[in-house]
C-alpha cells in the first residue's frame, strides 16, 4: 500500500504506535457466521451485530473518524485516518459495516450540514450505531442522476416527500438516509435539494423498504418508497436548490477522490472471508490443476496473472503519486481513476480466477469441493456491482475525458 | 510497497526543477516541426540508414550537465538519484529528441556497478564523453549473460548487435567472453578494428548499428559483466519506461487536441465515446506506467533488493503503453494520421522501437512470473 511509517509526523508516529498496540490486543477474532465479501451484502443481524461491535470498538479506541473535529465526535487529529487504515489492514481486521455512512454521508454532512446536525448525527455514524444508506438512484434516474423525480413539497415548516428509490444498499438496516430529491420541477440541476432523513423510525409511516435479490443470490440492496413522509427543514443540507453541488461532495468521496480519507478496515483472513487480489489468485493457481500440472505452471495463465499483479501495483503507486504535486499534470487526473481502475482490476482478476479453476469454477458456495469455498465465482459476479455502482465505468470514462482531457461533453 | 521507500519517491524540489527546465529547454529549442524537418527528409522505405541529430543542441545539454547527472560524485559526477534522472528522460522522450542521452546513462549505470574498474570510464563520462552499451547478440536476447564477442590479450573479436545511437556516441561498453568468464570492456568507437555497421531502422529519431570487432583494443572495466549489467538493468528499464511515458503523453495530448478541433457529423470528434473512451484508456495506461516507473526508480535509489521486480513491472507496463498510445494516436487521426506529413508517425515509430528494446511486455512479465509465482517445472 501507498502508506509508510518512514515519513510520519510526530503526531502520526505516536498515533501509529497507539493503533498497533490497541490492535494487538483487540482483534475481534473469527466471526460466528459466514461474512459477505463486502459490507454491501450484509444480510443477517448476526453478521451485522458482529461487524457493528467491531466498528464501535475501533471507534472507541480512536481509529475511526480520527481526522474529524472532536465537537462532532471525531478524534481531532491531523491526517491520521490513513495511518489507522493502514494499521487496521495490516492487522487483518474485519471490514467496517457502516460504509455508506463513513465514506459518503459523513463528509457530506460535515461539509454541508448545520453545526447542530453534525453534532447530533456524526458520533453515532462513526461508532456504527447508526447505519446509513444513500437514496440517489431511481427507476428512471441512474447514470443520469440529475433527473431524479422524488419530490419534496413544502407544507408549513415541514417537507412532504413522495418518490421511489432503488438499489439502496443497506436500507434494510439503516437508521438514516442521505437523500437527493427535487424541490422544483422546472430546473433539472437547480431544482435539486439534499436531505438527511431518518428512515428506520418511519418504517410503515411513510417509508417502505423492500429487499432486492442480487445476481449472486444475496440481498443487500433495496427499493425504498416514500409516501407522504414528513421531515423537518432542519434536515436539509445546504441551501434549497443546491442539491447537485452537495451530491458532488458525496460522489467525489464515493469514488475515492474526496477531501476526507474514508476510514477503512479489512484484510481479515478467515474461513469465511475472501479478497480478490492477485496474491489470492496465485494461491488459487497453485492449488488448481491444468492437464495434470499446477495451473501456476501454465505460461499463458502466468502471463495473465502477472498482468494483474502489475495493475494492482500501478493502482497503489497512483495513490502514492497522487500526493506528490510535482509528479502530476492535473489535480483530478489520478483521483478520478481510482474507482474505475480498482473495479476493473477486481473484475479481471475474478475472470482469470474462474479460468484458473477450470471445470471447478462451476462449483458455488454450497459445494464442499469448490476451490476457495466457491468465493471466486461470487467475487466475479460481485465485481459487476463495482463497475456499475457509484457511476458506471462508462460514466467514469466520460468524466475523465471531459473533466481531465477537456473533450466535448457526451450529452 | 516496502516501507523503506520515501512517500514522495525521493522526487525532491531539485528533481522537479530539473524536469521543468528540461521541458522548457526542449519546448523552446526543439519543437516537433524542427524534429520533423531534421529526421523525416527521406520517406523511401529502402532508404540508407540515417543518423540525423542536432549536435549543437546536444552539446548544450552536455554543458547543462545532463550526461553527468548519474555519474557518482566520487567519479566527478552529480550523483543524482535515478528518480530525478527519470524525470529528465521523460522530457527527452516527450520531445523525441534524437541524442545519446539514454545510451550514455545506461552505460553510466553499468559502469557504476563495476567498482573501481569503472572509475576511469566514469570520469570520461563526467567530462562529457558519450557512450552506449554493446551487450546484445544478433538473436536479440536480453539476457545479460550472453555475448558473441570474445576478448584475448585486450583485443575484441566478434560482433555486438542492436547498439543504440551508435553513430552518436564516442565509446562503447562491450560484454565479451575472456579467459575468466564474461567481462565488460571500454572501447573507443574510432579505434582501429571497430567497424560500425548502421542498421536500416524504422525509427527516425534514433540510430542503431551492429558493431564488428576485429582485434579492437579494449580496456577491461569488470570481470563480471553479468553482475554489473544485472545491477544496472533496473535503472535502464526504468529510464526507458520514462522515455516511453513522456512520448506517450505527447501522443495523448496531440490526439486530444486534434479530436477537439476536427469536426464530423457537426460535432468535434471527441464528443463521440468511441473516440473519447480509448483516449481515457491511453491516459490511464500512461499513468500506470508513470507511477510504476517512479516506484522502480525510487527502488533503485533506496531499495535495491526490490529494484528488479519493480522495474520489470515498469517496463512491462511501458511497453503496453507504447503500443497502445501509438495505435490510438494514428487511428484517431484518421487519414491524415496515416501520412508521412503528420507528426504522429515520428512518435509511433519511436514507441514501437522502445516497446521491444530491453525486453517487451511479455518478456518482463515472464521474468516477474518466475520471481513471484516460481519457475515453471
Ligand atoms: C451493487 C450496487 C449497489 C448500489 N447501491 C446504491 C446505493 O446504495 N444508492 C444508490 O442511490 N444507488 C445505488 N446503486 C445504483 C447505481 O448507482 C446505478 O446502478 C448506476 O448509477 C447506474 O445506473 P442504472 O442502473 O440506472 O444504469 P443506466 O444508467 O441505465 O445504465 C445502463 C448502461 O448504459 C450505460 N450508460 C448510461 N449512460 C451512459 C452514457 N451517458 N454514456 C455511456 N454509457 C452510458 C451504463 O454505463 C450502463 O452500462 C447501486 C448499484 C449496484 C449495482
Amino acid at each position: 500500500m501507498s502508506e509508510s511509517a518512514a515519513k510520519d509526523t510526530p503526531e502520526q508516529a505516536q498515533f501509529r504506535e497507539h493503533c498497533r498496540q490497541w490492535l494487538a490486543d483487540n482483534h475481534p477474532g473469527e466471526p460466528p457466521v459466514r461474512l459477505p465479501q463486502s459490507p454491501l451484502e450484509i444480510m443477517t443481524t448476526e453478521q451485522l451485530d458482529y461487524l457493528q461491535a467491531w466498528q464501535k470498538a475501533a471507534y472507541d479506541a480512536g481509529l475511526v473518524g480520527c481526522d474529524y473535529p472532536e465537537e462532532v465526535g471525531g478524534g481531532g487529529r491531523n491526517d491520521c485516518q490513513r495511518v489507522a487504515n493502514a494499521e487496521m489492514i495490516r492487522a487483518r481486521t474485519p471490514f467496517l459495516p457502516n460504509v455508506i455512512g463513513l465514506g459518503m454521508a459523513a463528509p457530506t454532512v460535515f461539509y454541508h450540514g448545520q453545526e447542530a446536525l453534525k453534532q447530533r448525527l456524526l458520533p453515532r455514524l462513526f461508532s456504527g450505531e447508526d447505519i446509513w444508506c444513500q437514496g440517489f438512484s431511481e427507476p428512471g434516474a441512474g447514470s443520469d442522476l440529475a433527473s431524479v423525480q422524488t419530490f419534496a413539497e413544502k407544507k408549513g415548516d415541514k417537507w412532504v416527500i413522495n418518490g421511489h428509490k432503488v438499489w439502496t444498499s443497506l436500507a434494510h438496516f439503516a437508521e438514516w438516509m442521505i437523500l437527493l430529491l427535487r424541490t422544483d420541477k422546472s430546473h433539472k440541476y437547480d431544482g435539486l435539494s439534499y436531505f438527511v432523513v431518518p428512515i428506520r423510525s418511519a418504517l410503515g409511516k411513510g417509508v417502505t423498504v423492500r429487499p432486492l435479490i442480487k445476481i449472486t443470490g444475496e440481498t443487500g440492496f433495496n427499493e425504498v418508497i416514500f409516501e407522504d413522509l414528513e421531515v423537518d427543514d432542519s434536515f436539509r443540507l445546504d441551501e434549497l436548490g443546491k442539491g447537485w453541488q452537495v451530491a458532488m461532495t458525496t460522489l467525489a468521496h464515493e469514488r475515492g477522490a474526496g477531501e476526507k480519507v474514508t476510514p477503512r478496515s479489512g484484510g481479515m483472513k478467515s474461513r469465511s472471508t475472501h479478497s480478490s487480489t492477485s496474491s489470492s489468485l496465485i494461491e488459487l493457481a497453485r492449488q488448481c490443476q491444468r492437464d495434470g500440472r499446477p495451473a501456476s505452471e501454465d505460461a499463458l495463465l502466468r502471463d495473465r496473472i502477472i498482468r494483474q499483479v502489475i495493475r494492482e501495483e500501478g493502482l497503489a503507486q497512483n495513490q502514492r503519486r497522487a500526493r506528490v504535486a510535482a509528479l502530476q499534470d492535473h489535480p483530478a487526473r489520478l483521483p478520478l481513476q481510482n474507482k474505475l481502475l480498482s473495479s476493473e482490476i477486481a473484475q479481471d482478476t475474478g475472470a482469470i480466477a474462474m479460468e484458473v479453476a477450470g471445470a471447478s469454477a462451476s462449483l458455488y458456495l454450497g459445494d464442499d469441493n469448490a476451490p476457495a469455498g466457491g468465493q471466486w465465482p461470487m467475487a466475479y459476479m460481485n465485481s459487476y456491482g463495482m463497475t456499475i455502482a457509484a457511476g458506471t465505468s462508462e460514466v467514469q470514462r466520460n468524466i475523465l475525458g471531459e473533466r481531465v482531457l477537456g473533450l466535448a461533453k457526451s450529452k | 510497497m516496502d516501507m523503506s521507500q520515501p512517500d514522495n519517491f525521493g522526487f525532491t524540489e531539485e528533481a522537479a526543477l530539473l524536469k521543468e527546465s528540461a521541458r522548457k529547454f526542449l519546448a523552446d529549442n526543439f519543437p516537433t516541426e524542427k524534429l520533423h524537418a531534421l529526421v523525416a527528409d527521406d520517406p523511401d522505405p529502402e532508404r540508407m540508414p540515417g543518423a540525423h541529430w542536432d549536435r549543437e543542441l546536444w552539446q548544450q545539454m552536455v554543458e547543462l550537465g545532463w550526461t553527468c547527472l548519474a555519474v557518482p560524485e566520487a567519479a566527478g559526477g552529480v550523483g543524482m538519484p535515478v528518480v530525478a534522472v527519470a524525470g529528465l528522460v521523460e522530457e527527452v522522450g516527450r520531445a523525441a529528441f534524437p541524442c545519446p542521452l539514454l545510451a550514455t546513462l545506461n552505460a553510466t549505470y553499468a559502469l557504476a556497478a563495476c567498482g573501481s574498474g569503472g572509475e576511469a570510464a566514469l570520469a570520461e563520462i563526467a567530462g562529457g564523453t558519450s557512450a552506449s552499451l554493446a551487450v546484445t547478440g544478433q538473436d536479440g536476447s536480453w539476457s545479460v549473460g550472453d555475448s558473441a564477442v570474445k576478448c584475448a590479450d585486450g583485443r575484441l573479436i566478434g560482433s555486438a548487435w542492436f547498439v543504440q545511437d551508435a553513430r552518436k556516441v564516442e565509446r562503447l561498453l562491450v560484454s565479451a567472453q575472456d579467459e575468466d568468464g564474461l567481462g565488460l570492456y571500454w572501447v573507443a568507437v574510432d579505434a582501429e578494428g571497430v567497424d560500425l555497421r548502421p542498421d536500416a531502422i524504422v525509427d527516425l529519431t534514433r540510430d542503431q548499428a551492429h558493431v564488428v570487432f576485429d582485434n579492437a583494443p579494449a580496456q577491461r572495466v569488470s570481470g563480471d559483466a553479468a553482475a554489473a549489467l544485472g545491477a544496472a538493468m533496473p535503472a535502464i528499464w526504468s529510464l526507458l519506461a520514462a522515455d516511453i511515458a513522456g512520448a506517450a503523453e505527447w501522443q495523448l495530448q496531440t490526439t486530444v487536441e486534434y479530436v477537439g478541433t476536427r469536426q464530423q457529423f457537426e460535432r468535434p470528434l471527441g464528443f463521440f465515446q468511441a473516440v473519447k473512451h480509448p483516449l481515457v484508456d491511453v491516459m490511464v495506461q500512461i499513468d500506470q506506467t508513470r507511477s510504476l516507473l517512479y516506484n522502480a526508480a525510487c527502488a533503485c535509489d533506496t531499495e535495491p533488493a526490490a529494484a528488479a521486480r519493480y522495474a520489470h513491472m515498469a517496463k512491462a507496463s511501458a511497453s503496453e503503453t507504447a503500443a497502445f498510445a501509438s495505435g490510438r494516436s494514428v487511428q484517431l487521426h484518421g487519414g491524415i494520421g496515416f501520412t508521412w506529413e503528420c507528426f504522429v508517425h515520428l512518435y509511433f515509430k519511436r514507441q514501437k522501437h522502445s516497446q521491444m528494446l530491453w525486453g517487451d511486455a511479455a518478456w518482463h512479465r515472464a521474468r516477474l512470473a518466475d520471481m513471484l509465482i516460481g519457475t515453471a517445472a
